[in-house]
């Protein structure tokens, strides 16, 4: 067995991939918070939430309806996106206008609000989620073994990344995104229902973490706080990568996941805190964060 | 009724209206210390000591948030810094008289409080606040990990001590009336700092920074000294919790903490003095009354619906509103 720095290869390029895993999981989020604060300036305290929301619902469903996994990709993130849309219209909207710090507030007490009442329902143990069949096993690449189930995570989650650079940057609905974070008024007066517009962005950040929610499902353990474990570190994510940008999120997400995963095999204590090591050593040099544009 | 005619007679009448305040405010004090002094024989010493460890924690929150504006989603981090080193002293040198090792604590928090303050600093609204809760998790991945703060158990049996050598704290009366001395000397000094000219720059920068900075103040330097002052605070906070409860646990460095504070200002009034006080009474309460009765497992989405309602409804909190509507009213 071949080793590098004292590890051998299988392990290192295990922890990896893990890392490539889970940073495929942290640009999902982070893309979401960098899409909402773009157009509403809000920090969606409620992420975890909604990430939680969309792997609960994907295992709800399952053992309630017997909806399959696929039907659960699709349906589950367009469920927690209208549960999104209801909190953008009857809540957030009330304090658009004021400081933002009061939406991070809102969201918080939403995101204490959700995770309470499912853990009173559900219990904190975490529901267990069978992987579909189709995805069991995995291949031989020689020097590790590559299960299917991650292979699709890490490819599904690059896919719906660059979908979402690419309509934001690329096309005509995300010119109208960009504009009305630009000037929401000047958006008005040229007739686009801007309004619409926020729910709907609001709805779609949350729908990302909600799909990043399923493809947790079959491999996490599903639990009501599920979320709030998770968010902090993407939280840190976001003040690395900066906000201006969405390639930045995606990036970064990926990059903070293999430094995880590198420090999980060559320091295991410190694994955990590594992320927040990292953010504290680019805010004393850049402040604005790897990719930030402001200064 | 007369009419005042000319100007002396017009400024004899706002003296004299100030002193009529003055002393409707001195009466007022006064009950209120009685009230303070008395409360241990009708309520218990341990609970009502937890609301004043509370109150001094959304107290010295409250002058960082209320007063100067940054959201720090962190301020766990403090609390726990000041229970885990008054209590890891405590239960190591028994020789240590139980002030020094609240003094102690406080300063550890205090060191700390610097360190976020100058990392924290260089990013502004809610970057802050997402740079200092992620701070304050470093510090939790920290006591979680480390062997003197007995990991996920925390640690227990701290000995309260004699203060002084001399005051046996074990007693709770005794307890109590040091924790409330040291409590009124904290409420009292932020009460200074915030009317002293210093805490005018502060509610300065809060109102409108870029005009403080073209004013030329150091803005930075204000707000560094602010935090630094309210993570001291906090410090001092905790170690008096772990004193009284004699334990240290992760709950007080979890970010759960950071946000009950938060909620503690905001339900009280942010940017009032009294307001964190009532706060975290009414937290506190709450938290208790629920925990009685068959509510018991709904603590933390009552406390989210009471954060939602809060922010959508009242954002002055309960003193706040108080004083809008005396202002409204009776002004």
């Amino acid at each position: 067995m071949s080793m590098i720095f004292g590890v051998p290869l299988a392990v290192l390029a295990g922890q990896l991939l893990i890392g490539v895993i889970n940073g495929a999981f942290y640009a999902l989020l982070s893309l979401g918070l960098a899409v909402i604060f773009g157009l509403l300036k809000i920090i969606n305290f409620a992420h975890g939430a909604m990430y939680m929301l969309g792997a609960m619902s994907t295992v709800i469903l399952f053992d309630s309806l017997g909806v399959n996994y696929w039907v659960a990709l699709f349906l589950a993130p367009l469920l927690v996106g209208a549960v999104g849309v209801v909190i953008e219209y009857f809540l957030l909207r009330r304090i658009a206008g004021q400081d933002h710090i009061y939406s991070l507030l809102l969201t918080f007490g939403v995101a204490l609000l959700l995770g309470g009442v499912l853990t009173n329902i559900y219990g904190v143990s975490g529901l267990r989620y069978a992987m579909p069949d189709v995805f069991q096993g995995g291949m031989k690449l020689g020097f590790m073994f590559l299960p299917y189930y991650r292979l699709w995570v890490i490819v599904m989650a690059l896919l719906v990344c660059f979908g979402t650079w690419f309509m934001i940057e690329k096309t005509k609905l995300g010119a109208y995104l960009r504009a009305g974070t630009e000037d929401s008024q000047l958006m008005q007066g040229f007739g686009i229902n801007v309004p619409l517009l926020i729910s709907l962005t609001y709805g779609f950040g949350v729908m990302l973490a909600a799909f990043a929610g399923v493809l947790a499902a079959p491999i996490y353990s599903v639990t009501p706080v599920m979320g709030s474990h998770i968010l902090i570190t993407v939280f840190a994510v976001v003040v690395i990568g900066g906000m201006g940008s969405i390639g930045g999120a995606i990036i970064t997400g990926i990059l903070m996941g293999v430094i995880e995963g590198l420090t999980k095999t060559f320091y295991p204590p410190a694994s955990s805190a590594v992320i927040f090591l990292v953010m504290v050593v680019v805010l004393m040099f850049r402040p604005s964060g790897l990719f930030g544009k402001e200064a | 009724m007369t009419q005042p005619v000319n100007q002396t007679e017009i400024q004899k009448a706002i003296l004299e209206q100030q002193s009529a305040d003055n002393r409707k405010k001195m009466i007022l004090n006064g009950v209120l210390l009685l009230l303070l002094l008395a409360a241990p024989f009708a309520m218990y010493p341990v609970f009502l000591m937890k609301i004043l460890c509370f109150a001094l924690f959304a107290v010295a929150f409250n002058l960082l948030f209320g007063f100067t504006g940054l959201l720090s989603f962190g301020h766990a981090a403090f609390l726990a810094a000041g229970g885990y080193t008054t209590g890891y002293l405590l239960s190591n040198f028994s020789g240590l008289t139980t002030e020094l090792g609240i003094i102690a604590g406080t300063v550890a928090a205090t060191v700390l409080g610097l360190g976020f303050a100058l990392l924290s600093i260089r990013r502004q609204g809610i970057y802050f606040a997402m740079v200092t809760l992620a701070l304050s998790q470093l510090v939790f991945f920290f006591l979680v990990q480390s062997e003197f703060t007995g990991g996920e158990d925390g640690m227990h049996g701290i000995p309260r001590g004699h203060l002084f050598g001399l005051v046996d704290l074990s007693d709770n009366y005794n307890l109590y009336y040091f924790v409330l001395a040291v409590f009124l000397g904290c409420y009292l000094l932020v009460q200074r700092i915030v009317s002293s000219p210093y805490g005018q720059v502060l509610k300065a920068i809060k109102q409108n920074e870029p005009r403080a900075i073209s004013l030329g103040y150091n803005v930075n330097r204000y707000k560094v000294l602010a935090f630094v002052i309210s993570a001291a605070l906090a410090g001092l906070a905790g170690s008096l919790k772990s004193v009284v409860f004699q334990l240290a646990s992760l709950n007080d460095a979890h970010w759960h903490m950071s946000g009950e504070v938060i909620l503690m200002t905001l339900v009280g009034g942010m940017g009032t003095l009294l307001g964190p006080v009532v706060g975290a009474t009414f937290v506190v309460n709450i938290e208790y009354q629920l925990s009685q009765g068959p509510l018991r497992d709904w603590v933390d989405p009552i406390l989210g619906g009471i954060f939602v309602i809060t922010v959508l409804a009242f954002r002055s909190g309960i003193v706040g509103e108080i004083q809008k509507f005396v202002k409204k009213n009776l002004g």
